[in-house]
């Protein structure tokens, strides 16, 4: 589903994706952890399309298709979603009215036709419970005045509604009690159906044992470095980073 | 606010729409002003001495006056020796049905969407149409009258109720008030009037739809609204244009009186030709727009979403005189390319208890640059005077001007009176945030926009919101580099 190879970005003339090589199949779930720095959300930002990313070399196909020649709007209705570390604030759109406007781009671009506003609020509901999410909140202002988990919670119920294929979790964990964490994985653990598929983004092991990986990875210096199963990131809570960062130097320096 | 999208979409990659000119025979003032065009134009019209002893006096007073120069525009120096003064389609048949109408002119208020035919009515909404300097058509008439509602156009109301034209002609914006206003009352042409009795709640939207067709011409309407005590209007005005090369002159006077306990709410989406994209051509939009709370309780709600003309010079204002009457004004000011606003309002505070309410959205784009220019005067006579004020600009680019210009003239120590203002950008984050849910930037920065807008946007009557809706996306097109 998505290929990425040799990919190399840099931001303000700063090199952070050194190489990059990672594929992800159909279904999987791929967590990524690594040092503050490494790279991990420009990695997110690079796969979404922020234009303040320059893509130096490498390539990115993503079924098929080149990821990097398209616009992000393009990206997003081809199915690829990112949860925002971030989530911006738009005064005076309700969450709803957003929501609905994204969701019949989306279907337009694949020939399907747009929902009205009965059938659009139909599937809202449904959705809502996914993430616990009350009625109240699709009829704030987008992100307008929610707390950091509302937030967070509202960026899973986008993707809820949004379907896609490949969603990347920017993370979704930072700033969360142990309340909304386990909402929020809930919401992720609710949309795996064996086709979709995840990265999530992650500095700390807590958020896996919600959201079970297939893949870890360990991201240092802009490369893949590490890869295993749900036990390296445990191995990784228990001593830290400075033991794969001491291999990875001693390689490079040699 | 679900219908957004599709709005967005309707609108992708428009033009000016209504820059299209009808093919209507008229029959035309020569060109200039002197006295002799005043009396032209009042014969035409038929007038009474009386009112052409007005114009008259307003004439020569205006001969006294220069054009301001105190607002935040420039433009090339209006000739006034260069303008058509009275303009009317020919034939000009007195019209006992829509049947007598000219096709002609039919087709254009059809073009521009505008249903002149009561019985293929949607809107509830009385319809006035005005062509250059004539009233063609007004809806409704009948069944309003039945309620002892007056709503005709304004030539037909000096014949027919003469003696209220008498009294309040001039009552709120009088001749002498400004340059443009001496102009209007010197060769006003033709406009609305409006009367609601006492106690009656208007049952329908009153609409006047202006529309400039002939080339060289000035459009100099004036419009009359008189809410007696305890009644109810809500009272629409539109306008546009044909898209031509030379800057067009429209100076139009809105004077509205509301007695004790009588509410008048007056929205605008003011939608004249902006010009090209260079600033070539446009309309020059020089209003002055005023009314007057007379009585105890009365209420004005002026809502505008302005977002046409070359240059805009407007402030439409409440005198708030009896004891607790209230003033409103929302508006929407909508710049791009090399467009010019200088627009806000004046709130005058006389009676006790007295309140307004100012929000003002300032929106720029392209090379345009957007004014807020507004006055809030509590007099030594208002205790316990109140006004809110919240003066928000949007940039949408870095070569657009946002400008504010409060004033406050506060002679009566119990006033409170509020103020906020905020600068902002649309900004690049909540554009990505867009993108990366499926919206482009276009739809984005119309949806931001409008989310901005809402609370002025609330205050339109529904059909009026979805077209001010529409508008916006189509005047912010290529607003965003």
């Amino acid at each position: 589903m998505l290929t990425i190879k040799d990919l190399k970005a840099s931001v303000e003339e700063k090199q952070i994706l050194n190489g990059l090589n990672f594929e992800v199949k159909p279904g999987e779930v791929h967590a990524i952890m690594g040092p503050n720095g490494s790279g991990k959300s420009t990695l997110a930002s690079v796969l979404a399309g922020r234009e303040e990313y320059e893509v130096t070399g490498g390539e990115v196909m993503f079924n098929g298709e080149d990821l990097l020649e398209m616009s992000p709007e393009d990206r997003a209705r081809a199915g690829v979603f990112l949860a925002f570390q971030y989530p911006v604030e738009i005064p005076g759109v309700s969450n709803a009215n957003f929501l609905k406007t994204a969701v019949n781009e989306v279907r337009k671009s694949k020939g399907l036709e747009v929902l009205d506003s009965k059938q659009f609020l139909k599937i809202m509901q449904e959705k809502m419970k996914l993430v616990e999410m009350d009625k109240a909140m699709t009829q704030r202002s987008v992100n307008e005045g929610f707390s950091g988990g509302e937030k967070k919670r509202n960026e899973i119920f986008q993707m809820a509604m949004l379907e896609p294929s490949l969603a990347i979790l920017d993370e979704t964990d930072s700033g969360l009690d142990i309340d909304a964490l386990r909402i929020v994985a809930n919401g992720v653990n609710a949309l795996r159906d064996g086709k979709r598929s995840f990265i999530v983004i992650t500095h700390y092991q807590r958020l896996l044992d919600y959201i079970v990986p297939d893949f870890v990875h360990v991201l240092y210096k802009g490369r893949i470095v590490k890869s295993g199963t749900k036990d390296l990131a445990l191995e990784l809570e228990e001593k830290g980073y400075d033991w794969i960062k001491e291999e990875v130097d001693a390689t490079l320096n040699a | 606010m679900s219908d957004d999208l599709k709005l967005l979409d309707d609108v992708a990659n428009s033009e000016y729409k209504w820059g299209f000119v009808s093919n209507i025979e008229s029959d035309n003032a020569p060109k200039g002003l002197n006295e002799d065009i005043v009396r032209f134009i009042s014969a035409k019209k038929n007038e009474p001495e009386w009112l052409l002893e007005y114009r008259l006096k307003a004439f020569r007073h205006w001969q006294t006056m220069t054009e301001p120069v105190w607002p935040n525009v420039t433009y090339p120096k209006v000739d006034f020796q260069d303008i058509i003064y009275y303009s009317a389609p020919k034939p000009k048949v007195q019209l006992d049905s829509l049947d007598d109408l000219d096709p002609e002119i039919k087709a254009t208020f059809d073009k521009l969407g505008i249903s002149l035919e009561e019985q293929k009515r949607l809107a509830n909404v009385a319809v006035d149409a005005v062509i250059d300097s004539v009233s063609v058509k007004t809806t409704f008439r009948e069944a309003l009258l039945e309620k002892g509602i007056i709503f005709s156009s304004f030539s037909e109301a000096v014949h027919e109720h003469p003696e209220l034209i008498k009294k309040y002609l001039g009552s709120v914006v009088p001749y002498t008030d400004n340059f443009y206003a001496a102009l209007n009352a010197a060769v006003f042409s033709d406009g609305s009037f409006c009367y609601i009795p006492k106690g009656v709640r208007c049952p329908m939207e009153l609409s006047t739809y202006f529309r400039i067709n002939s080339a060289g011409t000035g459009q100099f309407e004036r419009t009359l609204i008189i809410a007696d005590e305890g009644s109810y209007v809500s009272y629409l005005e539109g306008c546009t244009a044909p898209m031509r090369d030379e800057n067009q002159l429209h100076a139009a006077v809105v004077e509205i009186v509301s007695h004790a306990e009588a509410q008048v709410k007056y929205s605008t989406v003011q939608n004249w030709y902006p010009g090209d994209k260079n600033g070539k051509g446009g309309i020059f939009n020089f209003v002055t727009k005023r009314g007057i709370c007379l009585g105890n309780k009365s209420k004005i709600s002026w809502t505008q979403v302005e977002t046409g003309s070359a240059v805009t010079w407007k402030y439409p204002s409440v005198i708030l005189k009896g004891d607790n009457s209230v003033g409103e004004f929302y508006s929407v000011a909508v710049t791009n390319n090399m467009q010019q606003a200088d627009t806000g309002t004046k709130m005058i505070h006389i009676g006790k208890n007295t309140s307004s309410t100012i929000i003002s959205k300032g929106i720029s784009g392209g090379r345009s640059h957007n004014s807020y220019r507004g006055l809030v005067k509590i007099n030594k006579s208002a205790d316990n005077a109140r006004n809110f004020s919240q003066c928000d600009s949007l940039l949408l680019g870095d070569q657009c001007g946002a400008h504010t210009f409060p004033y406050l003239e506060v002679s009566n120590k119990s006033a409170m009176v509020e103020h906020e203002a905020t600068t902002s950008k649309v900004g690049e984050d909540q554009i990505f945030y867009c993108n990366q849910r499926g919206i482009s930037t276009e739809d984005a920065v119309g949806l931001i926009v409008n989310g901005y807008c809402k609370e002025v946007f609330n205050q339109l009557p529904m059909e009026f919101a979805v077209e001010a809706q529409k508008l916006l996306a189509i005047s912010l097109e290529g607003s965003v580099g």
